[in-house]
Formats: C-alpha cells, sequence, structure tokens
C-alpha cells in the first residue's frame, strides 16, 4: 500500500485510553465501596513489625549502575541493527548481501569486544571477587 | 502491507452501509468515522477477552499448580471454580487502599498503571489472525520490544515510590534484571526480523507456513536454539519463577510490591498475567509460525474452490481457523510457563545474572551472527528445501 498514514497507531491511542480508564475506573468505583479508616501503624512501611528506621532512598550498590551502563550499550546496539536487519533478506536477494554481512559482523565484533572486556574486568560478576585475599593466601 | 482490522472489514456490504448512513447523516465522508468507531469496538473487545485471560490465568495457575502437587484448588466459586477470579477482583475492589505516609504519592499511583498502560499497548500488534490484528505496524516487533519495557519502568517505580526498604530492594532487583534479560530477547527477535526480512507482524508470519517443518523454529539449528534463549529469557523478563526474584516471597516479603493493597496490587497481577500471554504471542508468531493453519486453509480459497461457498464467509471461517490455531500454540506455551514455575526452584541473585550475561547474551549474538552467515550462503532457504533439494537431485542421478 503506497499511502502510509498515521491511522494506523489509533488503535494504540484507543488501547492506552482503555488501560487507563480501566486503572483510574476501578480505582474510583472502588473508592465508593471499599472502607477508609488509616492509622499511624498502617501507613508505616512494613519492616515486619519493627519501627521504621531511616528512609529507603539511601545510597545503593554500584554494580546496579554498572549493568545499566552496559545495558544502554546493548541496547542502542540493537536498536540500530533493527534497519539493517529488515533489509537484509532485499539486499541479500539483489545480491547485496555479502557487503551488508560484513558491516554487521564488524559492528558485532566491536561490541563482543566489549562484551569479553567486561567480562575480563569482572563487571559481569554480581558478587565481587577481590584478587588480594588469594595473592596474600600464594605468600 | 497494513492490514488492520478496518481493511478486514471494509470489504464488507454492512461496513459500507455504514459509512453511507453516517456520511448522509453528517454530510461528509465518515469512512474515518465508522473505522474510528470500528477501532474503539474493536479495542474494547481485545481489551475484555485479555482481562478474562488475565483473570483465568490467576485461575489456571491455581488450578494447574494444585494439579502438579495432588490438590484440588479452587473449586467453590462457579463450576469448577472457574469465577474464582471474578470473587478475587470484587474482593480486591472492596480492599482498603493504603498509601504510606513516607511514600511519594504521585509515583505510587502511577506505577501500577504504567505496568498496565504497557502491557495493553502491546496488544496492538498482537497477530490473532490475518484478518484480526487492531495495527499491523510497519515497525511492529519493534514497538512491542518497547512498549513492553514499560513494564519494566512501573516496576521499579513501584518499588521506588513506596519508600519501604524490601520494596525498594525488589524494585532494584526488578529493574536489573529486567533490562538485562531484555538483551537477550531483543537479540533473539533481531534474529528473526533478519530470517523474515522486515519487522510487521505480517511479513514476519508470512515467511512461515502452516506445517510445522515450514515454521521458523525449523528453518535452521540456529533459530531453533534462539527459541530457547528466547522463551528463556522472556520468562525472565516477565518476572516468572524460577526466575521471580524481585518478589522473592522468601528473602523480600513480597518484593517491589510489599506496600501496595487491593486495586492496586491487582493491576500488576493482572499485568503480569497479561504480559506472560503477550510473550507467549510473541514467541508463536515469530518461531511457532503464528496464525498460519496447515494447507492454506486460512484463506478460506478452497471452501470457494471447493464448495462454492460465499467469499466473505470462507474468509470468516479462514479466519476463526487462524484464531483458533493462533490460541492453540499460545495458551499451550501459557501452559508450560506455568508448569515451569511449578517445577523449577528459584535461583540466586549472582546465578541471574551469570545466566544472563555469560550465558544467554553470548549465545543470542553468536545466533544472531549464524543466521545472518545463513542467509547468505544459503539464500534464505529453510534446512528442510536444503534435504529436499539435496535427495532430489541425489534420487535423479
Amino acid at each position: 500500500m503506497s499511502t502510509y498514514n498515521l491511522d494506523v497507531y489509533m488503535p494504540i491511542v484507543i488501547l492506552i485510553i482503555l488501560a487507563l480508564a480501566i486503572g483510574l475506573g476501578s480505582l474510583l468505583i472502588g473508592k465508593l465501596l471499599r472502607p477508609s479508616n488509616p492509622n499511624k501503624l498502617k501507613e508505616s512501611a512494613y519492616e515486619c513489625g519493627e519501627e521504621p528506621v531511616g528512609t529507603a532512598w539511601a545510597n545503593f550498590n554500584v554494580r546496579f549502575y554498572v549493568i545499566a551502563l552496559i545495558f544502554i550499550i546493548f541496547d542502542v546496539e540493537s536498536a540500530l541493527m533493527f534497519p539493517v536487519a529488515a533489509v537484509f533478506k532485499q539486499f541479500n536477494q539483489v545480491g547485496a548481501g555479502g557487503t551488508l554481512l560484513v558491516s554487521v559482523l564488524l559492528f558485532i565484533s566491536i561490541l563482543l569486544a566489549g562484551l569479553v572486556y567486561c567480562w575480563k574486568k569482572g563487571d559481569l560478576d554480581w558478587v565481587k571477587s577481590f584478587n588480594t585475599s588469594t595473592k596474600l593466601k600464594d605468600k | 502491507m497494513n492490514s488492520t482490522v478496518a481493511s478486514y472489514f471494509a470489504q464488507s456490504k454492512e461496513f459500507q452501509a455504514v459509512v453511507v448512513f453516517f456520511t448522509d447523516l453528517f454530510g461528509f465522508d465518515a469512512t474515518s468515522f465508522v473505522s474510528f468507531l470500528l477501532f474503539g469496538a474493536v479495542a474494547t473487545i481485545i481489551v475484555g477477552a485479555m482481562a478474562t485471560i488475565g483473570g483465568l490465568g490467576t485461575y489456571a495457575e491455581r488450578k494447574i499448580s494444585a494439579d502438579l502437587q495432588m490438590r484440588h484448588g479452587p473449586n467453590r466459586v462457579g463450576p469448577y471454580g472457574l469465577l474464582q477470579f471474578l470473587a478475587d477482583g470484587v474482593k480486591m475492589i472492596m480492599k482498603e487502599d493504603i498509601t504510606p505516609k513516607a511514600a511519594d504519592s504521585f509515583i505510587f499511583l502511577i506505577a501500577p498503571l504504567l505496568c498496565l498502560v504497557g502491557v495493553f499497548a502491546t496488544l496492538a500488534v498482537i497477530p490473532y489472525s490475518s484478518g484480526f490484528i487492531l495495527s499491523d505496524l510497519n515497525v511492529g516487533i519493534f514497538y512491542l520490544v518497547g512498549m513492553a519495557s514499560l513494564v519494566g519502568v512501573g516496576i521499579f517505580l513501584g518499588g521506588y515510590a513506596s519508600n519501604s526498604k524490601w520494596a525498594m530492594l525488589g524494585g532494584m532487583r526488578g529493574a536489573s534484571q529486567i533490562i538485562s534479560y531484555e538483551i537477550p530477547v531483543t537479540l533473539s527477535i533481531l534474529a528473526i526480523v533478519l530470517l523474515a526480512g522486515g519487522m510487521s507482524m505480517g511479513t514476519l508470519i508470512s515467511s512461515q507456513g502452516g506445517m510445522p517443518h515450514e515454521w521458523n523454529l525449523f528453518h535452521n539449528p540456529f533459530a531453533f536454539i534462539g527459541f530457547f534463549v528466547y522463551f528463556i529469557a522472556a520468562l525472565a523478563e516477565t518476572n516468572r519463577a524460577p526466575f521471580d526474584l524481585p518478589e522473592a516471597e522468601s528473602e523480600l516479603v513480597s518484593g517491589y510490591h510489599t506496600e501496595y493493597t487491593g486495586m492496586r496490587f491487582a493491576f500488576f497481577a493482572l499485568a503480569e498475567y497479561i504480559e506472560v500471554f503477550v510473550v507467549c504471542a510473541v514467541a508463536v508468531a515469530l518461531f511457532l509460525g503464528g496464525y498460519k493453519v496447515p494447507f492454506e486453509l486460512g484463506s478460506g480459497q478452497i471452501f470457494i474452490d471447493k464448495i462454492g461457498m460465499d467469499a466473505m464467509i470462507a474468509k470468516n471461517i479462514g479466519n476463526f481457523l487462524e484464531i483458533g490455531s493462533f490460541m492453540t500454540k499460545t495458551l499451550a506455551l501459557y501452559y508450560v510457563v506455568i508448569w515451569v514455575r511449578w517445577s523449577l526452584p528459584r535461583l540466586r541473585v549472582d546465578q541471574l545474572m551469570t545466566l544472563c550475561w555469560k550465558y544467554l547474551t553470548p549465545i543470542a549474538l553468536f545466533n544472531l551472527v549464524g543466521i545472518a552467515v545463513w542467509m547468505w550462503l544459503f539464500d534464505g532457504a529453510s534446512l528442510f528445501t536444503l534435504i529436499f533439494h539435496s535427495t532430489g537431485s541425489a534420487g535423479g542421478h
């Protein structure tokens, strides 16, 4: 079909509106039906019966950050690869598949080198082991 | 290429009659208006059906787990306990809605809604049959991957906004798990996009056939491995056991939804069960032949030729067969997901990350390269055509 208009995105808008309507609607209906008698204990955070100490918004382990960084790189990679993958078959049919394949392999190999580097550095390990202890043992 | 519901129904006489009626009423061309109404109606039907599937999912989960553990499961409400999910829904609405004092109340409210919106928006590109797909976007599968990651944002925000240590730990774990496992999922999908030569659901399915040997699953050995990589990673992305660490009740109370009560908790659960359906549907569409029915029954052409049936009726019958084929495969996978949950023990966090980054991601990259090379070497021919060709020529000699 030659004409490609934005009508095809209409169902998505409708679905999002429906999802919000279901969500907010059932919360509003619930508001009429459900009891509401809050007290201090109910409104405190659950910590197995202990009084909550401090806030949960504290510093966090850096490994989450490292994982997020590696994720960003791979996610951008796959986002860039999608258009190439989509036209690969057509390029192959007109005989230009080899060129595209080489560029794809080059792109992936650079990323693979990055993954191997992270792996060697120990960034993919969840539990970090410290080499100092083994060194001390050797002595 | 945009074989949406509207263009499918636009072939029928009734649609034209309705358009003419509204055109007379308003005095302008009402085709868009009628298709808008149609979209609205069909979207409502799909959302209703999916909410039911999500509800029945909770029922199926309890019933199948009971079956596996030699118990009875829910059997009081309705025949065989089938209406249990409605009773649960009523109970959830009646429950008190508690927002912790320390919580960020606005984000606390929108986090479950984000999960719900992310899952419902992906339903737009699920191909139930060749005519019954809400919108066959040309970026279909890419859009689905993008929208599905909204759920991860919802889970993280839910854990963060609660301002409770258990919820925060669960939310952080959930975020890191979901983004990690998105890589193998996306790479496996990428390999199939490369195989099929397009991102729209129509293209992805039209390259396959109804019989199992025409499926992408058996197209080549890499695609076969790719299916399992996709399925394992998708289980983790939907937080299903054995990867349900964000809500591991033995260590984190209830994970990211510790502080959630009543309906808001129900949204998280509903989103999870519908997401499992979406994940299974994508697996079926990409690897297991989608809605294709064997012997080209899906187009309905055979009914017109052999019996002389009316074209529209034959087409409708074909579409119903396609929906049947699609739903059968999807629900079979749904059963497998539940079966896995009640068979395997939960992983540890470090095992989870090792599995993702040191096994699944390299395997998925290898599959991607393998499929690219295969496409180039054999010009996109599947393993079966290659075998048939070689034996055919060998017999000829």
